[in-house]
């Protein structure tokens, strides 16, 4: 019972570091910048105190259950020498830890929101709820084809700027093609996926199967499949928009 | 008790969000690798852990996080706080303030981010100390608030996004080329990296508010786009940081060199 509450405790440091610097530096803007009460202080400080509850609880929780399993699962694919289910694997890994990632999901409500605003889809819920759920779900696509090809990359051994120089191509030519409205949203979608649940699970992959393949060295192949899922769901988001 | 329900709800979506990687990695497990799960309890019990930190951050975020953006936002553009009251059409540059709040943000949580210190460790251990772990976290530091410092004077003045990005991205790609082999996957990562949980929220928050406050923005074309900066620059800075570094120990050797033969004469 100790043990649990010393994890728990460690998780809950780390979540107060995060938030730590947003609050002094918020703090300072607040009280010798602006000089401006805070409206609603109290409503504020209780979402603030969610927010770390809810940070300590997730990564205690993501500890103790998914990143053991996904470690142990990530390497037995790695050593179990089936492409295609190795394929398979790196796609559904992609996929599942983006639908859930709690930046997306907060991202993509506020997209839907500004989007039903802009007269891009009709004002109502059901069409902003359709509309955050087909940018997720357009968004987990991408990353898990990201992590597919991220993986061919490191059994192939295929330099990784080349790859990624191709990718940056593809952005430029969607940007010419999609609407102006999903361009903001699309490349910002690069950069949101790719936090709590899926870089660690993800890197557990890559240095796993870098370091089980012979010839391959963790650090210059392990690396870098972060970097083709935060690349691919710009393309796709345009695509979406194009669709839409 | 208005909270409470609202909670409820949200427990109920993050359920159904955390359902899809549950499935497959149970499916995985049993169907696939034909095992049974090790440490079944504790799995279940991460899981429920998980579900309601989930559900209690997303409430969170909606009280607190999107909020401050937002009022930040409004209250630095705010014409009577940028000018005292006084009248006239605003320039730019009299945004100042938003910008150093921008850099302030960028540096002040990317500095602390625990997954940054982590890669920075790793990098510093496998490149035999050369690329020093304080260095690579001001490097990536330096490179979110200027990225995101960089993103609030562009959604002020209107410029297209991609004007922005593109140009970054054929800088980027030229700097891989001159980079030390290394560092470069790191360097592609570390983009994706230090946008943690806690500063995407509120980040784009800001962005948005910023583009419904300042006058004639869209937060639809505008408001997006400050976190493809703050992915964008830390590749640059890294890569420069590394290349710094490389430079320098080139010099040192080549003055030991110098030194050796000197003496030797």
């Amino acid at each position: 019972m100790s043990n649990f509450f010393i994890a728990l405790g460690r998780s809950m440091i780390g979540s107060l570091r995060d938030l730590l610097p947003i609050v002094l530096v918020i703090a300072f803007f607040q009280i010798v910048v602006l000089h401006q009460p805070v409206p609603d202080l109290v409503g504020l400080l209780t979402g603030l105190l969610c927010v770390v509850a809810g940070l300590t609880f997730f990564v205690y929780g993501l500890e103790m259950g998914l990143f053991p399993i996904g470690e142990v699962l990530a390497n037995a694919f790695a050593r179990k020498g089936s492409l295609l289910w190795l394929l398979v694997f790196a796609f559904c890994l992609g996929f599942g830890t983006t639908v859930a990632e709690p930046a997306l999901i907060a991202v993509a409500a506020e997209a839907a929101a500004v989007a039903a605003q802009g007269g891009m889809i009709e004002a109502s819920d059901a069409a902003q709820k359709s509309y955050a759920a087909g940018l997720r779900y357009t968004v987990a696509f991408a990353v898990g084809l990201a992590i597919v090809v991220g993986v061919i990359r490191i059994l192939k051994g295929w330099p990784i700027h080349y790859m990624i120089a191709i990718g940056y191509l593809l952005v430029v030519i969607m940007t010419g093609l999609a609407p102006r409205e999903i361009i903001g949203i699309a490349y910002d979608s690069g950069g949101v996926t790719t936090s709590t649940i899926t870089v660690p699970l993800v890197t557990a992959l890559g240095v796993g199967l870098a370091s089980s393949i012979e010839g391959r060295n963790p650090m210059i192949d392990g690396f870098g499949l972060v970097a083709f899922a935060s690349l691919t769901p710009m393309i796709f988001v345009m695509a979406y928009g194009m669709v839409i | 008790m208005e909270t409470l329900s609202q909670l409820f709800t949200i427990l109920l979506a993050t359920i159904k969000d955390v359902l899809p990687i549950m499935a497959i990695i149970f499916g995985f497990q049993l169907l696939v690798i034909r095992r049974p799960v090790p440490n079944l309890k504790r799995v279940l019990f991460g899981f429920v852990y998980v579900v309601i930190g989930l559900a209690l951050f997303l409430l969170g975020l909606d009280k607190a996080l999107f909020p401050i953006g937002r009022l930040m936002a409004q209250q630095l553009t705010d014409p009577s706080f940028i000018r005292g009251g006084a009248g006239g059409a605003l320039h730019w540059g009299d945004y100042y303030w938003v910008y150093i709040f921008a850099f302030a943000i960028g540096a002040s949580t990317t500095i602390a981010e625990p997954s940054l210190i982590a890669v920075a460790l790793k990098a510093n251990e496998v490149s035999g100390g050369a690329i020093g772990v304080l260095g690579l976290r001001l490097a990536v530091a330096f490179g979110v608030a200027i990225g995101i410092s960089l993103g609030t004077w562009r959604i002020i003045t209107g410029y297209p996004l991609h004007w922005f990005i593109i140009p970054g991205y054929i800088f980027v790609v030229i700097q891989t080329f001159f980079a030390p082999k290394l560092i470069v996957p790191l360097a592609y990562d570390s983009g994706g990296v230090t946008t943690s949980t806690v500063t995407v929220p509120l980040v784009a928050a800001l962005g948005l508010g910023l583009a419904s406050t300042v006058p004639g923005r869209s937060p639809l074309i505008d408001g997006f786009g400050l976190i493809a900066f703050a992915s964008l620059f830390p590749m640059m800075t890294v890569m420069g940081y590394a290349q710094i570094t490389e430079m320098l120990a080139a010099r040192d050797k080549r003055r030991r060199e110098c030194d050796d033969k000197l003496n030797e004469e």
